[in-house]
């Protein structure tokens, strides 16, 4: 029986005393990353793309996605696919490309061509098979077990028998819903992608995505970019909550001091952006009425969708999913979201504002790479210091955004997860 | 005007490279015109692409490069405190047009990031736009076009690159 085996939880909780822990061999251990892979990785819905990566037919991207490699197309149809990049025959992967706009696929080890949803259309010497052998499944490329979407976020699931998507994401639809609606005609990808890494255990970008806590010590430099960067902040207090919202998922909602491209101004975009967000602000009132107007213009979203999706919707919206390839280290992807129908400005200011804060060349994520990097390096210690705390805010009947309850809600569920007892 | 010697550009381009590795990045600043920019794209963009509808790594204007360097120098930026170790080397110089008083010159680069033990190695090309003047040059939009997938091995681009 190994260490992973013998235990039956990584946690430490007593609601009386308020003591939330989490043992520090959850960052460390192999078998414990070895546990995720197949209870959570393999079990839950996980974030393959968004339906505007692929604008026409034949468009297709190929990615990483728990552990597997995937080809996700826009058939002849006008239908998405999400298949197994793999050719049925020998195995190699069919679509070597990370994006473009096909045709068919065809598998250069033996030449065999599938079409936009994975048939297979021709094979070299197709008279030496069985003459039944095109209308066999098991000759084209094979679908994801599951393949279900909602306003645009498509998930894939390794497994059969999980709940719909719609039942899995609960509540979480309600603030999907509220960074869509931003957008009249929909939401979209910009081009670019960042990838990037930290040398840290995956589920630390989980807690830090949505910890409120670290903003004022850890980003002390954005703050002061903020403020040295005239007319860049908004006369509004940083306040505001956070919430379970069941099966892992969890949310930070609050008001906070920057610009949004939304319908939030500051002083430095000028009367041009003035302009610009009272329009959009006028739109988003005939649409919604004054409470979700602004909702949805004044108020930040860190929404953490379990177990690896986090879309902030902040000084602008970015989509990030993430991967561990080691207990040690992650592989992260991230794109910005915008609204499609945006005006040239609203576009530049969304992306200048991202790239103010957000991303491996921000002013702040460099220094959450760094914090995650050393609380990583503090793990060493495990054996002698054995516990993380997570209790901040525990009892309380409202929440702050800076408190730890969303942590809580993601560790309770992975802990349900990792542990069960397999039926 | 008189032909410029892809040497001269050399000797401003090695220049550069001593100023970051040495983290003498206000004087290093001081190498950009008033509106110059300093870019690194996501690695799947055209290399012309613009930050106006693209996401990239690193998009500055003039201010907040300048924000940039003042973060850099200060305890707070915590993922260079203690500074990085670093350096840049430079290489297959090539001016590519001279118009008017304006040069593009192209680089290859490959710079060495060390910290807590652990070596990053970033690699690349520079695009240059340069206008010279008084025996050196000053620099109007630096691209750095980085080759890697991503920053799949480094994480992150901390430094000036």
């Amino acid at each position: 029986m190994n260490a992973f085996q013998r235990m039956n939880t990584a946690l430490m909780v007593d609601e009386s005393k308020k003591i939330f822990k989490v043992s520090r061999q959850a960052f460390v251990d192999p078998e414990i990353l070895e546990a995720e892979r197949t209870r959570i990785f393999d079990k839950c819905w996980l974030y393959l793309g968004h339906s505007s990566e692929l604008a026409k037919p034949g468009d297709f991207v190929t990615r990483q996605v728990g552990g597997r490699n995937i080809l996700f197309a826009r058939d002849g149809k006008g239908n998405l696919k999400a298949m197994l990049n793999t050719c049925p025959h020998r195995g190699a992967q069919v679509c070597r490309e990370k994006h473009g706009s096909a045709k068919s696929f065809q598998c250069f080890y033996h030449g065999w061509v599938f079409g936009l949803d994975g048939k297979l259309r021709s094979q070299p010497g197709e008279t030496s098979y069985a003459e039944d052998f095109k209308e066999r499944s098991t000759s084209n490329m094979q679908q994801v077990p599951r393949f279900e979407s909602y306003r645009d976020f498509n998930f894939i699931c390794f497994d059969k028998g999980v709940e719909d998507l719609s039942d899995y994401l609960g509540p979480v639809k309600e603030y999907l819903d509220v960074i869509c609606d931003q957008a009249e005609t929909g939401m979209t990808i910009v081009g670019g992608t960042q990838e990037y890494s930290m040398r840290a255990n995956w589920k630390l970008l989980t807690e830090n995505s949505i910890d409120g806590y670290h903003a004022l010590t850890t980003h002390a430099t954005y703050l002061d970019y903020l403020k040295s960067a005239t007319g860049a902040l908004a006369q509004v207090a940083f306040e505001g909550s956070a919430r379970d919202l069941g099966k892992g998922h969890a949310v930070l909602e609050y008001k906070a001091p920057w610009g949004r491209p939304v319908a939030q101004w500051i002083p430095s975009w000028g009367e041009e952006g003035k302009r610009e967000l009272s329009r959009l602000y006028d739109g988003l009132l005939a649409r919604f009425g004054k409470e979700r107007a602004d909702r949805i213009a004044t108020f930040n979203r860190n929404l953490f969708i379990f177990p690896n999706l986090v879309i902030n919707d902040i000084m602008a919206v970015t989509v990030r999913t993430y991967y561990p390839a080691a207990p040690d280290f992650m592989n992260i992807s991230a794109w910005a979201l915008a609204p499609r129908e945006e005006t040239e400005w609203a576009r530049k200011y969304r992306l200048f504002n991202f790239l103010e804060f957000l991303g491996p060349g921000g002013f702040a994520t460099p220094d959450d790479v760094e914090a995650l990097e050393q609380c990583q390096r503090g793990f060493r210690n495990s054996a002698e210091a054995q516990w993380n705390d997570i209790s901040k805010g525990m009892g309380k009947a409202n929440p702050s955004y800076d408190d730890e309850l969303q942590m809580r809600a993601f560790w309770s569920n992975w802990n349900e997860h990792v542990f069960r007892v397999p039926a | 005007m008189q032909a410029i010697a892809r040497t001269e550009v050399e000797d401003f381009l090695f220049a550069e490279a001593e100023l970051l590795d040495e983290w003498r990045l206000p004087e290093w600043l001081e190498l950009f015109t008033d509106d110059a920019i300093y870019y690194v794209p996501a690695t799947d963009l055209a290399v012309d692409a613009s930050p106006d509808n693209n996401l990239f790594y690193v998009a500055d204007d003039r201010f907040r490069l300048s924000e940039r360097v003042k973060r850099l120098m200060k305890r707070t930026a915590h993922a260079e405190f203690p500074h990085s170790r670093t350096r840049h080397l430079v290489s297959n110089v090539r001016i590519r047009k001279q118009i008017g008083d304006e040069l593009e010159v192209s680089s290859a680069f490959i710079t060495y990031r060390t910290k807590d033990g652990v070596t990053d190695t970033y690699f690349g090309s520079n695009r240059y736009r340069l206008l010279p003047g008084n025996g050196t040059f000053r620099i109007k939009e630096k691209r750095c076009l980085l080759d890697s997938e991503g920053l799949r091995g480094q994480g992150r681009v901390s430094i000036i690159l």
